[in-house]
């Protein structure tokens, strides 16, 4: 079985994984991190979303090989200890999450967005795909807003 | 307005234990909490002597100073663990941080439903009183203490706290108030002028285990070694296996093992990747569902069909008449079902999301032949239900397929066994005709028919062999409450009974009803040439609900200048003993792609225990409506669902949801009412209006963009 490193929420981890093993099985089922969420399997629900090296990304279409040698954060490592990131900041102050099953995915499209365009439009904002099933989309754009003029 | 709930009284027990522990009976009305007074007066001991949990709220302080309030409800978004927790440190005075709601395992009785709208209605009374009382007790046992009178202490912040300034915390008072059996104080509940958390806008109390990714889902639990597993699933609904052929899946690397199921074939393996690969490499015969040979058209027209005849109009009247066609619209909860089975020779035990933890409890004891005392449901947070999870089919069939492989399994359903498997809003027809004459409705008459489930062999065979405990609320239709003086209201209902996986979808009936009705009303408006909502002002029967429609056209800017393309719509609804209006701007300049860009709704709730959770909740309906409206529905393409994910579920996205947004609470001092669901018909009926006026068009068929 061959073996992948990378960096996971700012430390070194090595697994032993098939090499189309997506990211999300990874961090689910072999590292126990479990914030990342399962909705679809197909990138498009982006309750999963993830960054890679800084980027947004969607762990249950990248393979595992992919991400050898790079960094991945997710929604437990976007926080710098006890302190909440911005964007978490603005989720918890706007009350944003119902279910909150798509909230870590959500919170990490909306921490990607603002390190590209700190002062996100709310044509910007439309263009987030990710699926929020309970609505909470209104929400969601004032605490992007908000984060955005704290940030 | 539908009745008030009449002032009850509650009775609060005390459980034998070091630490002070209280227990409140709940019930779904007055007669069933009477019922259980009546019933533990005649056999106090046994709840005395057992300390069980059984059809009680049961609030514990612990010597830690936390107050634990086992809840038999489960949170599935709601947010009704955050309004019991404010209901609980109101009338303690405890710190919300103080108070922990975890969610209690199935019980053997009592009221364990969460649905209907119900959950704060039954709650807020028990809930209220067990606190009041375990504040008496902390008072008395902190006077003794002290020698000091009770009535000259205050309680604050999870203490009592004596006037020379001396204070205890409740965890160093527990002990001695599990001993106190007649406070000293009141233990009444405080009346509402005197609320400080009740009223209050509170974030959720889970908010930061949310933003954290801490909030844990059954998918997320350790438990029990259990191994991921998913089903490979027939192609159409309710086919079966004729024939597997799993030699090379069962030789792939991380595979436990391959069982069949009555929904088609398991695979349980180290990972979920293992299993979706193992599960794609089965090569499966599958003989076509019962439903092989149907498909929308054919649907629509037994639907059509089975819709009663309407009667004759009364004599010298005009008629508004529509027919209107809602699809099938899937659940579609973000966390996909999930369950974790583990089941022995001799004893079960299951953690699953369960809306009817005490039905599935007995549903699986049954499926895997074990009696019900020998089976633990441990009920888990849900990642949104809007209904789905009053049905267990996946903790039914995740206990067949652990006891099958003889080893605990997580079960998993995919996105695509969601959306194509079901469950689902049913496909309805609606035949609506107000009867006009002299300007005024004197007649107004609703028949309809729905798919309802056919529990035949192959119907039961879609979803594990289990019937589904709830198909549909009970209770009169909205219709008949009289909402508008229409003069003789009248209606009917037929069914077209298929094998098809069908449940209970936010709102039930009312979803499609009402919303068909609120059409209805537009045109009836229109053909007297009046304004939709003076229209409605005049003819509605209740002030509060008159109240909601005023609040949301000031509110709204009602029947302000809009360019072409663009329009405002209203609707109103009343359900659960609350009411709510709603209007909405549209721009359907693009009538293929319509975007809501304002939504202003109104309630009247009664108490409104936590207004930034019924405003969540309004949220929420809100979006429920523009989807189903505009652009949400599953198609039936001979016996199978055509859609399988978000990609052509389309279930609405941030670029579809109003750019502006508000809720407006009314202020009440009665007790709360249900609010959940309650939106959905109001938000659905001005979204078709407001593109009805937009367009100029009559929307007959939904979702309008499907």
């Amino acid at each position: 079985m061959p073996s992948y490193s990378f960096v996971l929420n700012r430390k070194p981890v090595t697994v032993e994984a098939p090499t189309d093993m997506p990211l999300l099985w990874v961090l689910r089922d072999l590292l126990h991190v479990t914030g990342p969420k399962y909705g679809c399997g197909v990138g498009v629900c982006r309750a999963c979303t993830s960054h890679l090296d800084g980027e947004e990304i969607q762990p249950c279409v990248v393979p595992v090989a992919d991400c050898a040698g790079r960094e991945v954060t997710t929604i437990e490592g976007l926080a710098d200890g006890d302190k909440l990131h911005p964007v978490q900041q603005a989720w918890l102050g706007c009350d944003v999450a119902q279910c909150g099953f798509c909230q870590p995915g959500q919170i990490m499209a909306a921490a990607a967005l603002l390190k590209k365009t700190a002062r996100p439009t709310d044509a910007d904002i439309d263009r987030i795909e990710n699926v929020c099933r309970c609505g909470t989309y209104s929400r969601i754009r004032e605490a992007i807003k908000k984060a955005s003029a704290n940030g | 307005m539908a009745r008030q709930l009449s002032r009850r009284t509650f009775m609060v027990y005390s459980l034998a234990a070091s630490t002070l522990t209280l227990a409140a009976p709940i019930g779904c009305d007055t007669s069933s909490a009477e019922g259980a007074e009546a019933e533990s007066a005649r056999r106090p001991s046994d709840v005395l002597v057992t300390g069980t949990d059984a059809e009680m709220l049961v609030l514990e302080v612990t010597a830690a100073n936390k107050v634990v309030v086992r809840l038999p409800r489960v949170e599935v978004g709601q947010g009704v663990t955050t309004a019991v927790a404010m209901m609980i440190a109101e009338e303690l005075d405890a710190r919300l941080a103080d108070v922990d709601i975890p969610l209690a395992d199935a019980r053997a009785k009592g009221n364990q439903y969460t649905g209907g709208s119900s959950s704060v209605s039954s709650l807020y009374g028990p809930a209220r009183e067990l606190a009041a009382t375990a504040r008496a007790k902390l008072v008395t046992a902190a006077a003794k203490r002290w020698h000091l009178p009770p009535r000259s202490l205050r309680t604050r912040d999870t203490r009592v706290i004596a006037p020379d300034g001396r204070s205890a915390t409740f965890g160093s008072l527990t002990a001695s108030a599990a001993r106190i059996h007649r406070p000293a104080v009141s233990s009444k509940p405080k009346p509402a002028s005197r609320h400080r958390v009740i009223g209050r806008p509170t974030t959720r109390i889970d908010a930061r285990d949310i933003v954290t990714g801490k909030a844990e889902y059954a998918g997320d639990l350790v438990v029990a070694e259990a191994q991921p597993t998913v089903v490979a699933r027939p192609p159409t609904l309710g086919g079966k296996v004729v024939s597997v052929d799993d030699r090379v899946a069962r030789a792939m690397p991380g595979v436990h093992a391959v069982v069949k199921v009555t929904g088609g074939v398991a695979v349980v393996a180290e990972s979920f990747h293992h299993a979706f690969k193992a599960r794609d490499a089965l090569r499966i015969t599958w003989a076509p569902g019962p439903l092989a040979s149907l498909s929308d058209a054919a649907i629509r027209a037994r639907l059509r069909a089975a819709v009663p005849r309407l009667g004759n109009p009364p004599r010298g009247s005009a008629q508004t008449e529509g027919e209107f066609e809602f699809a099938f619209v899937s659940h579609a909860p973000m966390e996909v079902l999930t369950a974790v089975a583990d089941v022995r020779a001799t004893r079960a035990e299951i953690w699953f999301s369960s809306q009817t933890p005490m039905d599935a409890r007995e549903s699986i004891a049954s499926a895997v032949g074990l009696p019900k005392s020998t089976v633990k449901v441990h009920v888990i947070r849900g990642g949104g239900s809007f209904g789905r999870r009053l049905n267990h089919d996946a903790a039914i069939e995740a206990a067949l397929i652990s006891k099958a492989a003889r080893r605990p399994v997580k079960l998993m359903w995919s996105r695509a066994d969601d959306i194509r498997h079901g469950r689902m809003r049913p496909a309805s027809h609606h035949r609506i005709r107000a009867s006009h004459a002299r300007g005024k409705v004197v007649a107004f008459v609703h028949s309809t028919a729905s798919v309802s489930e056919s529990y035949g062999q192959s119907g039961a065979a879609v979803q594990g062999g289990a019937i589904p405990a709830v198909t549909r609320a009970a209770g009169p239709l909205p219709s008949d409450s009289g909402l508008y003086n229409f003069g003789r209201v009248s209606g009917g209902s037929g069914s077209v009974e298929l094998a098809m996986p069908l449940g209970a979808w936010r709102s039930v009936d009312s979803g499609t009803m009402r919303t068909a009705e609120e059409i209805v009303v537009d045109e009836v408006a229109r053909s007297l040439g009046k304004d939709p909502v003076a229209f409605r002002r005049t003819t509605l029967r209740n002030k509060a609900v008159k109240a909601v429609l005023d609040k949301t056209a000031s509110a709204g800017a009602w029947s302000r200048t809009m360019p072409a393309g663009q329009a405002q719509g209203v609707a109103v609804h009343e359900e659960y003993g609350s009411c709510v209006a709603c209007l909405v701007e549209i721009d359907a300049t693009d009538p293929k792609n319509p975007r809501v860009t304002k939504v202003v709704m109104a309630a009247d709730v009664g108490t409104a225990v936590n207004p930034r959770g019924l405003e969540a909740q309004l949220m929420g309906t809100a979006i429920d409506g523009i989807s189903t409206v505009l652009r949400a529905g599953l198609h039936i393409d001979r016996g199978a669902v055509r859609e399988s994910s978000y990609a052509d579920f389309h279930y609405a996205r941030q670029r579809h949801a109003p750019l502006h947004f508000e809720a407006h609470i009314m202020p009440s001092r009665r007790d709360p009412g249900g609010a959940g669901e309650l939106g959905v018909p109001a938000a659905a009926g001005a979204v078709a209006n407001a593109y009805a006026r937009a367009t100029g068009t009559k929307p007959r068929r939904f979702p309008l963009n499907f």
